[in-house]
């Protein structure tokens, strides 16, 4: 409780007041000075990366399989909208069936059965962003990369469309473009012939964001399957789930050391 | 051998005349910045003008692969720069395609018969709320006022 006998006088507290206030001031002062460059260094990583990506980090993703709901496809569309794959057209020769075969996908549902048990999984399949990349191993003209940072990409500037990184890829993860495109992002260009896969929305890395499209849009579905973040960080909220629920990598038999991780599988 | 002094003499001509007609053609060239665009509102682009026309697709190049393998947005070289600043709007406030044969990228690359292919995968067109951001960093990165505003054609003349 507070004291209330101070005294009511203001003048009777003069030189104390004056004190303190001086002494306010001054803590004002340290307090700002060793607050403010955390605060900078905070809105500087919304700004965009002015230098390269280094080791430092490893991005990854973990998806709770228990929470990924069956028939919902908020991540894949969410992915679509960000990464402009619904701006794909149906050529008018094709039909739907063999459009839904040969269209890009970054996200694939996909439903598992255990035969024995009758019990079925949902999860969202992407690029799994191997450690040790089958497609990067695979590439002739070393289009298919993996940054520093433990994105795998493609460098479309390099890449001829040979599709070898689509065969070596245990995931399924990457898509040709078959037609010429129109009206694309600015931040995510695309043209006929090259091969392109999940980027971990590299474009929200590089302008210091802390998600990707489809963590965004599972979370305000309401079930929060996946997470995102730092593998390489222990205090990351990634690596707490991580430690505290046991995960695996699809085909693991293959030692890529994935950066997508699954649990409930 | 006096046959082939004079040809000597008239290749050395004709080489001379090719290279004063270069310089004077250079000098009183069209410029292609279009009204209407931010870029005409700036006093110069990202390096001076004469550097940009020789040099703007190695400056270009050596962006991308900062960019792709890097993850560099920041530098004032950016082909989301480019456009952004020398798109020009038409009376409808629509964006024009810049590739096209009368828009900035396109009227030059037509005119020295460069093959443009860019924009057979990049925007040809801001778009998207990437677009913005990346935009905003290259005006960053160059220390312009990105405040400039374009104006359409035939609107303040």
């Amino acid at each position: 409780m507070k004291d209330h006998h101070e005294p009511t006088d203001p003048t009777d507290a003069g030189p104390a007041d004056s004190g303190r206030r001086a002494f306010m001031g001054v803590a004002a002062g340290i307090t700002a000075a060793v607050v403010a460059p955390g605060v900078v260094l905070h809105s500087v990583t919304a700004a965009p990366r002015s230098e390269a990506v280094t080791s430092d980090v490893r991005w990854g993703l973990l998806i709770d399989t228990a929470k990924c709901v069956d028939g919902c496809s908020a991540c894949v569309d969410a992915c679509d909208r960000e990464n402009g794959l619904n701006l794909q057209n149906k050529p008018a020769s094709a039909s739907q069936e063999h459009w839904d075969d040969q269209k890009a996908v970054w996200i694939r549902k996909v439903q598992l059965q255990d035969n024995q048990t009758g019990r079925v999984t949902n999860l969202p399949l992407m690029c799994q962003h191997c450690e040790h990349p089958p497609c990067v191993d695979v590439c002739p003209t070393g289009a298919s990369f993996k940054r520093a940072d433990g994105i795998v990409m493609v460098d479309r500037h390099t890449c001829i469309g040979c599709r070898y990184c689509m065969m070596a890829c245990p995931y399924k993860a990457r898509s040709f473009i078959h037609k010429a495109v129109e009206d694309q992002l600015t931040r995510v260009p695309r043209g006929k012939g090259c091969v392109e896969s999940c980027n971990l929305c590299v474009h929200r890395r590089d302008f210091g964001e802390d998600s990707t499209a489809c963590v965004d849009a599972c979370r305000e579905a309401g079930h929060e399957a996946i997470v995102f973040g730092d593998l390489k960080d222990p205090e990351s909220s990634i690596r707490k789930h991580l430690a505290e629920m046991a995960s695996r990598q699809i085909r693991e038999d293959l030692s890529l050391n994935t950066g997508v991780r699954y649990s409930g599988i | 051998m006096a046959k082939a002094a004079v040809r000597a003499g008239l290749v050395a001509v004709g080489l001379a005349w090719v290279l004063v007609a270069q310089v004077v053609l250079a000098a009183d060239a069209k410029t292609y910045v279009l009204e209407g665009s931010k870029a005409a509102a700036l006093e110069s682009c990202v390096e001076p003008t004469d550097v940009m026309r020789r040099k703007h697709m190695e400056l270009i190049k050596h962006q991308r692969d900062e960019t792709v393998h890097g993850g560099i947005r920041s530098s004032k070289h950016s082909l989301a720069g480019c456009v952004e600043c020398h798109i020009r709007s038409d009376a409808d406030h629509v964006p024009q395609p810049i590739h096209r044969k009368d828009e900035f990228c396109g009227a030059c690359h037509a005119f020295t018969a460069v093959n443009l292919n860019c924009f057979d995968c990049h925007a040809s067109v801001p778009k998207g709320p990437g677009a913005e951001q990346a935009s905003h960093a290259a005006f960053q990165a160059v220390g312009a006022d990105r405040s400039v505003q374009a104006r359409p054609d035939g609107e303040d003349h």
